[in-house]
């Protein structure tokens, strides 16, 4: 059936795979009617994409250091956008994003915006160049741009810093998933997450990351569109909800006057008795309410970050030229678009078909007991996720008593809207690809940084590559039980610490990077104290407003990369500025890197 | 002028355009959040500032890559230094 190399035959493989999956949705469709019960169809929904992604991993492997590290640079343009998007889209994005619009608005859509923004910088300041230049890592950049054990340290610093902040969010939510698809314990669950992300990558690098990413994508964009194209047609609010929610969204804004928003305020005594990380609907759905600078700031972090995280900027190393490096940043950012702008549509959705006391689902404005007798109320009330109480003691459930977790938007909406239950097993298998191609990306980043530059350049430069790649794959795994380690201790939110990964890599990275391409007067010691002021300068000011100060330039805890990566461009150019410039062997580096044609400065194997 | 000097000036005159663009959509118009949400414009029928944070900033961005990847294309064959098709 398939003949010749695996490259070519990539649409043809993929396509077949896209429809064993749709094959395999609608048998569980069937199976559902003929009376499986829930819980299984969630096990085998979860059970059988990971098993997939392990079959890919398994036979990805390798023993060859440029398919380890840069998947042999033969990715194509289309999957690798596909592979990015899923690196880039997390189990935050995919679960908890919905949550953030539907409760926090205009305010909270600055994620949407920098999240996608950022892929223009990433496109016309860095991906090209870095891929033209030919490094294996992004400390490699900085490593062999400015020279020196010391920046290339620093730069590891930075990755490890802002990639491990993020990955124990990552574990935390495979952990979630699989724990309440599979019934077990989230101690355990959280290891067998683990488990399921080192086989993704622990034998083929970067090249098993990348073909498991490209299969990641498909289940979690089909597990995400198909319940908000099923839900609004269902309701009969559009049959392309991107483009016919209007009237939606204007009622949501009458249903929210005529009930009271805004005006109507619980007691700090009965929201005391709202079960913790639950919410109410407290801001308006769609009218702006942040400041300017509150949105652009959180904006700006978002963006910057996205063109300094490691993660994202390796997968561009992996196209063959530095021209598909170009397009593949717009591929991956149309396949981030697909879902980003749905999720906007799901929040509405799913509140309007809470709110609408027209729709036979809204429960607002019924009577108390009647929504406790709901059988979906009960199961997401179990779970720990919807909360109702009669606080003025009317017997009715008003706007202001009622309470859901974030995810419950993207997890429970399918039931609530009467979906069958394959839908809602299939969107826990979109969540576990989400986290666990995220997962795969950031372990893999922070044990090829250390492996890469802490081990081979640094520690052992006369290391062979079997040895090499076994030092990899031992790194990988501490590395990911250390985050596993931590996410079990559950200390932490899954969309803040997030947040905080971009600000941490703002801070030390984005000057460094961008000057290293763009200034060619830069030189190490500026680098250095870019990145170690950057961070320090960032991490102190986050220190500070946690414990109670009151901060500056209107920048709170999520923009403290504002602070950071101020420090670090003056720092930078300072520093530059005093010492030496750099000397000609450099200079001749950079020109080399601004031009698309000629040899990778670094050479295929290093 | 030599050949890669005149390169590197066009290279950079696009980025300037291209994030001169991109500041628009990202920063400068949500200066006008309350403006953009009285407006009488309407896409689709979706509240101006609405529609510019779930679809519009989002589609500009993706057409302004791509449109930015064809421009850096055509310069670099101008002054010659794109890469042989190796594969």
């Amino acid at each position: 059936m398939i003949k010749g190399k695996f490259i070519d035959n990539l649409p043809k493989i993929y396509g077949i795979y896209t429809g064993g999956f749709l094959g395999f949705i609608i048998l569980m469709a069937i199976c559902e009617s003929a009376g499986m019960s829930a819980k299984l169809i969630g096990i085998f929904f979860v059970a059988f994409t990971v098993s997939i992604y392990a079959i890919i991993g398994y036979l990805s492997r390798t023993l060859q250091l440029d398919a380890y590290y840069v998947a042999g640079r033969q990715v194509p343009t289309v999957f690798n956008g596909m592979a990015t998007a899923a690196d880039w889209m997390s189990g935050a994005s995919f679960v908890a994003m919905a949550g953030g619009i539907y409760f926090k608005g205009y305010g909270y859509m600055a994620l949407l915006v920098g999240w996608t923004g950022g892929y223009v910088l990433v496109a016309s300041l860095l991906a090209p160049y870095l891929r033209k230049f030919g490094c294996y890592t992004v400390p490699d950049f900085i490593g062999t741009r400015y020279g020196g054990n010391i920046a290339r340290l620093s730069a590891v610093l930075v990755l490890t810093v802002a990639s491990f902040t993020y990955v124990t969010a990552q574990i935390n939510a495979t952990g979630t998933i699989a724990s309440v698809a599979l019934d077990i314990p989230f101690g355990i669950a959280v290891y067998i997450g683990l488990a399921s992300i080192l086989i993704c990558s622990m034998l083929g690098g970067m090249r098993a990351v990348t073909w498991t990413q490209v299969a990641q994508y498909i289940v979690l964009i089909i597990a995400y569109l198909l319940p908000v194209f099923w839900i609004s047609n269902k309701m009969g609010a559009g049959i392309f909800p991107h483009l016919m929610l209007a009237d939606e969204v204007a009622r949501i804004a009458d249903l929210e006057s005529q009930f009271g928003l805004g005006t109507i305020k619980n007691t700090a005594a009965d929201l005391a008795t709202v079960p913790k990380g639950l919410a109410g609907i407290t801001k308006a759905h769609s009218s702006v309410n942040a400041t300017p600078w509150a949105f652009i700031s959180l904006a700006v972090c978002m963006m910057a970050g996205t063109a300094s995280l490691p993660h994202v900027m390796m997968r561009y190393f992996t196209t063959p030229s530095v021209k598909t490096a170009r397009r593949s940043v717009g591929w991956s950012l149309f396949f981030i678009f697909l879902l980003y702008s749905s999720a906007p549509m799901l929040a509405t959705l799913s509140k309007l078909s809470l709110m609408d006391p027209n729709l036979a689902t809204g429960i607002i404005g019924k009577s108390i007991s009647e929504v406790q007798a709901l059988d979906w109320y009960q199961n997401w009330n179990q779970a720990n996720l919807m909360f109702v109480s009669d606080f003025n003691g009317n017997g009715t459930l008003e706007l202001n008593e009622f309470f859901m977790g974030g995810k419950a938007v993207v997890l429970a909406t399918p039931e609530i809207a009467g979906l069958p239950y394959v839908i809602s097993g299939l969107v826990a298998a979109g969540g576990m690809a989400a986290a666990m191609s995220t997962a795969d990306g950031l372990v893999l980043a922070i044990a090829n940084a250390l492996s890469h530059d802490l081990y081979y350049k640094i520690i052992d430069p006369k290391a062979e590559t079997a040895k090499r790649l076994i030092v990899a794959r031992v790194l990988l795994f501490l590395i990911g039980f250390a985050g596993a380690s931590i996410a079990a201790l559950e200390i932490q939110g899954i969309l803040g610490s997030v947040i905080w990964a971009f600000d941490f890599a703002m801070s030390g990275l984005f000057f460094p990077l961008v000057l290293g391409v763009w200034w060619k007067r830069a030189n190490a010691e500026g680098a250095i104290a870019g990145m170690l002021l950057g961070l320090a300068s960032g991490t102190a000011y986050l220190i500070w407003v946690r414990n109670g100060g009151a901060g500056f330039w209107g920048v709170t805890q999520l923009t403290f990369g504002i602070v950071g990566s101020a420090v670090s461009l003056v720092s930078m150019v300072v520093v530059t500025l005093m010492t030496k410039e750099p000397d000609a062997a450099t200079q001749r580096m950079v020109d080399e890197v601004r031009i698309p044609s000629g040899k990778a400065v670094l050479g295929r194997q290093h | 002028m030599s050949k890669q000097t005149q390169h590197w000036e066009a290279t950079r005159n696009l980025l300037w355009v291209t994030l001169a663009i991109w500041f628009v959509f990202s920063i400068g118009i949500f200066f006008f959040g309350a403006e953009m949400e009285a407006s009488s414009f309407r896409p689709l029928g979706y509240p101006l500032s609405y529609y510019m944070t779930c679809q519009g900033s989002l589609g500009i961005f993706v057409i302004l890559i791509f449109w930015f990847a064809n421009k850096q294309e055509k310069i670099d064959e101008k002054f010659g230094f794109s890469e042989k098709e190796d594969k």
